[in-house]
């Protein structure tokens, strides 16, 4: 059932090239037939070539120049079906994966966060490259094995009945053995992939933590470790190798067997005058070329259901459910005032695990609000929803007076600054980075962004200066100086809203209190959203919130919360205990 | 070559038994043609029936040899291929245990995994095929043409041509498809990227809008993508009809010339369909050959790569003096005499003319900004660098002079990174300790503060933890890795910022207990908070490799500006920071 449904879908992504899949199809048609030709040629040729002095030249000419035409057509045609099809399937895989990437822009945060990354990447890249194998061999091997299969069955059925029902009955033979042999390797096989799995899982774990394994001196422990996974592992692979290379010679047996028997069989009818000697030679190549598609269909048919399920993963994606959209958001903020209210807002991740409820807060225009509380208590909880990475489930958020479900998400993020604790910068160079806010930016005005945020010095320190080529995910450069990088490319853009989620966590003090004076530049004026583990850099803030278990549930500046002697005073106390 | 050798030892026969067997298949195969032409010469020609029979059953004979001799073949190269990859992976993996910190960081280690797993592989089934085609392959096109030669020198001469002419055209399209085919992969890989960051980034690009640029560009960096494909679609698309027009027509040229051979009496019908047999197999053969070439080539490199990391030296040899020979009633825990360390692949030096000594039962504090070679210098207490200048005394005797083992046995190190391994917590402790009791194991869960936690699981000591222990917080995982450390009860403790998960109430506890701790060891405590280290008995204040400073807190409060003005930028004056 699910497979259907995922072929008519694969069969709606073909459908736009359906010229190529004519031309595809008959160019095929067209192939096998004069293959299959080929051979009833030559076999005539042959019997006019009986002995000494018995040679019929004039018409053996005649035969082999339209032999030289017919095979020069076949090759011409051959190549315009594979031409036909490659631009088919690559074709397709562009479609399904853009389809794909596009659905990636639209996928709600609560999806992309509750799965591993690699996972999704791997239905984008690897599935598809899995059904594009898949769909080329089965486009090219089972439409064409099948013609070949009814050709050759034709062709010999109208040279020799007896001998064709010979073949007929001893081919099953050889697909027989070669699933026999399949499904007894695929426990093996396995077998064979948990012991690697285990192997491979070894060697992540202790390789990549080689400096912990030194420091604990537990070497030789993990070599005998290893040893005994390793010693396994060469049994079930040597099983499991062995009998897969089985298939192989053993189709072939048969199929040498086949050719033995038609061989006497064909040798036995020629003595009593049922067919000539070219005849037979003709057939012993059909023979050969019968079993060939037998034997390709089965791999054919485990690759095409490979590639379904693996084309089932990428629909599955395509079809995920996308944000809410906000194609007829009824209003526009052209100018940030900077007010933020949340009014009794409710939410969680999960519908089991309340985590956020009855959530008030009014934020004026040019505040500071300071965030702090233990570890997930919520706090980036409250950037997501701000951003509207995530929807509210109950209440409201509303930034200038205005719902942010009546804005679109481009209007409402474009008010906004953010720097996360997760530093994350695109590959491409360092003024690439730094422009993201601002793709028309100077750059003189990059300059003097990165000088405020310090990193100007860093980046000239660089092996390019600003030109630097930044690896996936910043490879590079250090945690402080991506956060550095972070932090100019909001400098650069400098939004009316500003977020910092731990802004400066992997920077060191002494260059943190530089960047602070920024900071406090920047946020002059501006409303602004701090997370800080550090209470030192959050004593000045206008409003604290002190949050935990989602809950505020201390609200005021420094001073009176000091003087409150709650949970605050408590947590700021404590950094000076000895 | 002579290196590789020895990985073959004990397979030799194997190794040689395969291809035998494999080359035996062949030549059975060689013969059938041969059969059959005799059986249509002879059998069909004079009726002879019994002639036929014979002869059809001498074919069924030949395969059943034949197939005998393939298994023997598998076996034996499935035996030799499996056989000395897992002793070459056995060989690679102690290898990389012997390995310094310095070459580990030369290699890195996802380089070192891909040898360790994928490498082997490939080289395994690259091997394997190796054993069982290459022989073959070549000696069933040569012998096609040879047993050509036998049966009529002319017509040979047909293959003598032909020949070559594939090898041109199979191995031709090769090369030039297979640089192009690493392009596509290198643009795959783009493209791959592109969707990991969109994944990982989604943040950042929706916080700046970027939607819509980031698709624009996927679509043409896919577009060119599609394009080089179909390229090399199209040259890849030439092999197959270029071969079968060639073997054709080279077939139309045997069966040609073969009627006037066989009008003059020089070769009989039976023969020329032999030859024309003879022919289709030279094809199928070379294909395979081609390729066995390309996974030789790639299992070659692999090989290539995998050798290298064994031909890697450790450049640190174990000393071998043990602590009864220093004598335990040295006073000196750790002493650092003018030491300078520069790594490997750097340009500066790490750390410049450290000097300090730290006394039994001391607690050091470290503190200096990021790159101001903290690590580095707590590195080389275990010796995980050796110092370029200077030495390094453990108990008063240089480190490299001592028994690297007992030397390391005596530490407990916990590193920035917290690192657990996938298993219980009981065995994870048993990393520290092989031999800890139940009693030592809660000890050191008490004092690393990480009891209560432990004990609320359902299951206690033997809760599984994940690989990469995602099951648990950072701030648990930073108090298992010190229990771990605790638990040998080492005469030197080093701490590398590894509280920086804990908040300061917890910190101050675990400081508090380890200072309790009745084994009372050499404390080295490295942190970015001065509230870490405030208490210790001395601080050593790093600035850019070279120390600034060594004192109490007081002391350096009063005279050293790095430490104070660290200080002030977590406590400041009164909030002159901001509102002064």
């Amino acid at each position: 059932m699910k497979d259907k449904r995922t072929i008519s879908r694969v069969l709606r992504y073909i459908k736009r090239y359906w010229v190529l899949i004519v031309c595809s199809i008959f160019f095929a048609a067209g192939t096998v037939a004069l293959t299959l030709y080929v051979p009833v040629v030559t076999g005539d040729a042959v019997d006019l070539i009986v002995g000494k002095g018995n040679v019929d030249f004039t018409h053996l000419i005649k035969l082999l120049i339209r032999l030289v035409i017919v095979i020069l057509v076949t090759s011409l045609m051959q190549w315009i079906m594979n031409s036909c099809n490659n631009r088919i399937v690559y074709n397709v895989v562009k479609d399904i994966r853009v389809d794909a990437f596009h659905k990636l822009g639209k996928l709600p945060f609560r999806y992309m966060d509750s799965r591993p990354h690699g996972e999704v990447v791997s239905r984008i890249i690897a599935d598809v490259d899995q059904f594009s194998d898949g769909l080329i061999m089965g486009f090219t091997q089972f439409f064409t094995g099948a013609i070949t299969i009814l050709g050759t069955l034709a062709f010999m059925f109208s040279i020799n009945f007896w001998i064709a029902l010979v073949v007929v009955i001893l081919t099953p033979l050889s697909l027989f053995i070669a699933n026999f042999i399949a499904k007894r390797t695929y426990d093996l096989f396995r077998e064979q992939s948990e012991t690697r799995a285990e192997q491979t899982s070894l060697i992540d774990e202790m390789i990549g933590n080689q400096r912990v394994v030194k420091a604990y001196g537990r070497e030789q422990d993990n070599v005998d470790r290893f040893n005994e996974i390793n010693g396994r592992l060469e049994k079930t692979s040597l099983k499991a190798t062995f009998f897969s290379s089985l298939v192989n010679p053993a189709t072939r047996f048969v199929n040498s067997t086949i050719y033995a028997v038609v061989g006497i069989v064909g040798a036995l009818t020629a003595i009593t005058g049922g067919m000539s000697v070219g005849q037979l030679s003709s057939f012993l190549s059909y023979s050969s070329q019968y079993t060939k598609p037998f034997n390709e269909i089965s791999g054919v048919i485990t690759e095409l259901q490979n590639a379904l399920a693996c084309a089932g993963r990428v629909f599955e994606l395509i079809d995920e459910q996308e944000e809410v959209s906000d194609e007829d958001a009824p209003e526009v903020i052209e100018e940030f005032d900077g007010k933020v209210e949340l009014n009794d807002v409710y939410f969680s991740y999960s519908e089991y695990k309340p985590l956020i409820t009855g959530f008030d807060l009014k934020v004026e225009p040019g505040q500071r609000v300071a965030i702090v509380g233990p570890t997930g208590c919520g706090k980036t909880t409250l950037i997501n929803l701000l951003m509207r990475f995530y929807d509210v489930n109950k209440g409201s958020i509303s930034v200038s007076g205005k719902d942010i479900r009546d804005l679109k998400r481009k209007n409402l993020r474009s008010g906004y600054g953010m720097v996360l604790q997760d530093t994350w910068l695109q590959s491409g160079t360092v003024r690439e980075n730094i422009r993201m806010g601002k793709p028309d930016a100077t750059d003189e005005e990059i300059i003097e962004a990165a000088k405020a945020a310090h990193s100007h010095s860093f980046i000239m320190r660089l092996k390019d200066g600003y030109d630097t080529l930044i690896g996936e995910d910043g490879g590079n450069l250090s945690q402080g100086q991506k956060q550095l990088l972070c932090i100019t490319r909001v400098m650069l853009c400098l939004p009316p809203m500003l977020i910092l989620d731990e802004a400066t966590s992997s920077i060191d003090t002494r260059t943190e209190i530089r960047i602070q004076k920024a900071f406090a530049l920047m946020m002059k004026g501006r409303t602004s959203f701090i997370v800080a583990h550090r209470l030192s850099t959050i004593r000045s803030a206008d409003v604290i919130l002190v949050m935990k278990d989602g809950n505020i549930i201390e609200k005021g500046n420094h001073a009176s919360l000091m003087a409150q002697g709650g949970f605050y005073s408590e947590l700021y106390n404590s950094q000076f205990k000895q | 070559m002579k290196k590789i050798g020895r990985f073959f030892k004990g397979y030799v026969r194997e190794s040689i038994a395969g291809p035998f067997f494999k080359l035996l298949e062949a030549t059975f195969e060689l013969l059938v043609p041969l059969v059959m032409a005799s059986i249509i010469d002879k059998g069909i020609a004079e009726g002879d029936r019994p002639y036929v029979i014979w002869h059809g059953l001498l074919m069924i004979a030949l395969g059943v040899i034949g197939f005998a001799c393939t298994l023997s073949a598998q076996y034996f190269s499935a035996k030799a291929a499996v056989g000395f990859s897992s002793k070459l992976k056995e060989s690679v993996f102690s290898h990389i245990q012997t390995l310094s910190f310095t070459e580990l960081d030369e290699i890195g280690s996802s380089t070192l995994i891909t040898r360790l797993t994928s490498d082997i592989n490939q080289i395994q089934s690259g091997l394997n095929l190796t054993l069982r085609l290459f022989l073959r392959s070549p000696f069933i096109v040569f012998g096609a043409m040879i047993m050509a030669f036998t049966i009529n020198v002319k017509e040979a001469l047909i293959f003598a041509v032909t020949i070559p002419l594939l090898s041109v055209v199979v191995f031709g399209i090769m090369l030039i498809t297979m640089p192009l085919y690493k392009k596509v992969q290198g643009k795959l890989d783009r493209v791959l990227l592109l969707t990991r960051e969109n994944l990982d980034g989604a943040r950042v690009l929706r916080a700046f809008n970027k939607e819509e640029d980031e698709l624009a560009k996927f679509d043409s960096e896919h577009g060119e993508l599609t394009r080089l494909q179909q390229f090399v679609g199209r040259i890849s698309a030439l092999m197959n009809p270029i071969t079968y027009a060639i073997i054709n027509l080279a077939t139309l040229l045997l069966i040609r010339n073969g009627g006037n051979y066989v009008f003059n009496g020089e070769i009989t019908q039976g023969e020329l369909i032999a030859l024309v047999n003879y022919m289709s197999q030279i094809l199928i053969e070379l294909i395979k050959l081609a390729n066995l070439i390309i996974t030789m080539t790639k299992s070659m490199a692999c090989l290539n790569r995998v050798m290298a990391v064994l031909e890697i030296e450790p450049s640190m040899e174990s000393g071998d003096r043990t602590f009864e020979e220093t004598g335990e009633g040295n006073d000196t825990a750790v002493s650092f005499n003018d030491v300078s360390l520069r790594y490997r692949s750097a340009g500066a030096e790490s750390l410049e003319h450290v000097s300090f000594e730290a006394r039994k039962g001391e607690t050091i504090g470290i503190i200096g900004g990021t790159g101001s070679g903290k690590t580095s210098l707590v590195n080389m207490i275990p010796r995980f660098y050796d110092a370029t200048e200077g030495t390094v005394s453990v108990n008063g005797e240089d480190v490299r002079k001592l028994d690297l083992k007992e030397l390391r046995k005596r530490i407990g190190i916990v590193l920035q990174r917290a690192v657990l391994f996938k298993g219980t917590i009981r065995d994870n402790l048993r990393w520290g300790k092989e031999d800890a009791t139940e009693e030592e194991m809660e000890e050191a869960l008490k004092t690393a503060q990480a009891y209560d936690f432990v004990m609320e699981k359902e299951k206690g000591l033997d809760t599984e933890i994940t690989q990469g222990a995602t099951n648990l917080s950072g701030g648990q995982r930073q108090r298992l890795t010190i229990a771990r450390a605790l638990i040998r009860k080492p005469e030197i403790l080093i701490l590398d910022d590894s509280a920086s998960a804990l908040d300061f109430a917890t910190d101050a506890r675990l400081r508090e207990a380890i200072r309790n701790m009745p084994s009372g060891p050499t404390v080295f405590i490295v942190s970015q908070r001065t509230s870490s280290i405030a208490h210790a008995d001395r601080i050593i204040v790093l600035d850019d490799g070279k120390v600034s400073g060594i004192g109490t807190h007081e002391e350096l409060l009063r005279d050293n500006d790095v430490y104070q003005e660290i200080y002030y930028s977590q406590f400041p004056k009164e909030d002159m920071a901001y509102e002064g």
